[in-house]
């Protein structure tokens, strides 16, 4: 019973990062309708930035405060500079966009940092007063940040006039426009501030997976299953699915398939939604005539 | 009087298809304009035209003296044109409010709550579905909500795309009423594309009549309701 109650509890642990990760995703299929394949490795890309401040000696949360500002600005960059060129082209001509992107931030963070795994520091020190039998100091502190960045995410959303006209723009683009709201930038807004998201999936993921290139490529998968889970087009889903996906993860890993087999897990889960509801647990199902 | 909105030889085309042959408009200061014409005529390519919404256009169109052909969608609405669109344009998913303050969402005076209560005035139903989602709202409805977000930008001009469409006359007699009143209190100058030419040729002070893209007849309502052809043609007489 422990050693269950221990699985499930790291599993919402887990399932943090991969919250934060499908409501990047979300975010950006909201607003244009593209699932973005190089979200992982924008965060990968974000994660050794940190690593860089933090190594320069600067304490680690300013380093994740720089970090997050530095990820916002290059989602607005990628936006301007490279997806936005394509916004009138096919889907296909986006997934292709898409994983050069994925190709290039890859080798670029190898050719600059090397391929070599490095640990990266958890600031929850390891014998903290709020670490359980259950939960890591980490765990916990992870949850906690990702819960305290969902919460402002949707406080921006629901109760600003930034928020608003974002929401406005990613609904209804042509009308958007007809009260003035400039919907190319509120997409790059969109990308910087799931750029921030991703930099904080990263971050927080770091610790155990450790630092390398190729780090997100597991995470990306179950941020995937977690986004469809909960309805891609709905940013409340999101979240909800990356939990249920964590705690999946772990059960799974633990009783059923072993660790061996538990990223198929999310390719299951995958499979399932898209063949028995595609629209995921909270989606609204949108039916397309062709 | 100075024209406020003026079109001087316009072209419009979506892609290939060209829609509008030169056409010459004016829209005065304070005015109320009605554009008329069969389906297809090009009324709704015309307003497009006006707001660069998806058309490709030659020719000249000024707002309040300015050239504004070719200039992005935002920046246009943004010198004070208020457009309720084909269709209402409706943000569904959003509530009833939010429609509203999207309509406001460029301003920062402190008028916007006051603007808010006096769109109440016109349209009261609105307020009893303030944190309704929009699309839940029935068509008349939602067409007063795109008009009443059209009014919370404060334009100087109001351009109107069939207003009347779908819904019940007496609805329709409700909305053009109060029209007519914010086109005298506020001095809102207005551009109207209607197919009802019965109600529209009571509301305005001038009427385009528009033939496959070209303006074949312009003047006061009294003479263009006198005209033999237009009679038969949209009076039904």
């Amino acid at each position: 019973m422990q050693a269950l109650l221990h699985q499930l509890l790291s599993g919402v642990a887990g399932g943090a990062i991969y919250a934060s990760v499908a409501l990047a995703l979300v975010m950006i299929f909201k607003a244009t309708h593209h699932v973005n394949f190089a979200q992982g490795e924008l965060a990968m890309f974000s994660t050794y930035i940190a690593y860089s401040l933090i190594t320069a000696g600067i304490p680690y949360w300013i380093a994740f405060v720089l970090t997050l500002m530095f990820s916002f600005v290059f989602g607005v960059a990628v936006q301007r500079l490279v997806i936005h060129w394509f916004r009138d082209r096919s889907a296909l001509a986006a997934v292709i966009v898409f994983i050069g992107l994925l190709v290039i931030i890859n080798s670029m963070a190898g050719f600059l940092f090397t391929y070599t795994q490095k640990g990266f520091p958890s600031p929850f020190a390891g014998q903290a007063w709020y670490g359980t039998t259950y939960l890591s100091p980490h765990e916990v502190g992870m949850i906690v940040v990702t819960l305290i960045v969902l919460a402002i995410v949707f406080l921006f959303f629901r109760f600003t006039r930034l928020g608003l006209a974002m929401r406005a723009a990613a609904e209804n683009p042509q009308s958007s426009r007809l009260v003035g709201i400039r919907v190319s930038w509120m997409l790059a807004l969109g990308w910087g501030m799931a750029g921030v998201l991703g930099a904080v999936a990263g971050m927080m993921a770091a610790p155990n997976i450790f630092l390398a290139p190729d780090m997100m490529s597991g995470v990306i998968l179950y941020g995937f299953a977690a986004a469809l889970l909960g309805g891609i087009d709905n940013p409340w889903g999101a979240p909800i699915g990356g939990f249920i996906v964590g705690i999946m993860e772990n059960i799974a890993g633990a009783y059923l398939v072993g660790t061996q087999l538990k990223q198929a897990l999310a390719l299951a889960v995958i499979v399932a939604v898209l063949t028995f509801k595609p629209s995921g647990l909270f989606g609204r199902t949108v039916v397309v005539r062709v | 009087m100075t024209a406020l909105l003026e079109l001087h030889g316009v072209d419009a085309s979506y892609g290939p298809g060209q829609v509008l042959h030169g056409v010459n408009l004016e829209v005065d200061e304070g005015g109320m304009v009605a554009l008329l014409g069969a389906n297809g005529a090009g009324k709704t390519t015309t307003l497009r035209a006006i707001c660069n919404m998806g058309v490709r256009t030659r020719g000249e169109i000024r707002f309040g003296g300015k050239r504004i052909d070719g200039r992005a969608t935002e920046d246009i609405v943004r010198l004070g044109i208020g457009h309720v669109p084909e269709g209402r344009g409706t943000f569904l998913g959003l509530t009833v409010e939010e429609n509203l303050r999207l309509g406001a969402i460029r301003r920062s005076d402190s008028g916007i709550a006051g603007d808010m209560t006096r769109v109440f005035g016109y349209f009261p139903v609105l307020r009893e579905r303030l944190h309704q989602q929009a699309g839940t709202l029935s068509g008349g409805e939602q067409q007063m909500l795109a008009i009443a977000r059209a009014l919370m930008i404060k334009p100087r001009l109001l351009l109107l795309d069939e207003p009347s469409f779908g819904l019940a006359p007496l609805l329709v007699q409700e909305i053009f009423r109060n029209l007519k009143v914010i086109n005298k209190e506020e001095r809102m100058s207005m551009l109207l594309v209607e197919q009802n030419a019965r109600l529209a040729l009571e509301l305005v002070g001038k009427v385009y009549l528009l033939e496959t893209g070209r303006v074949v007849a312009s003047g006061l309502p009294k003479q263009i309701a006198a005209d033999e052809s237009v009679r038969r043609a949209y009076l039904g007489q």
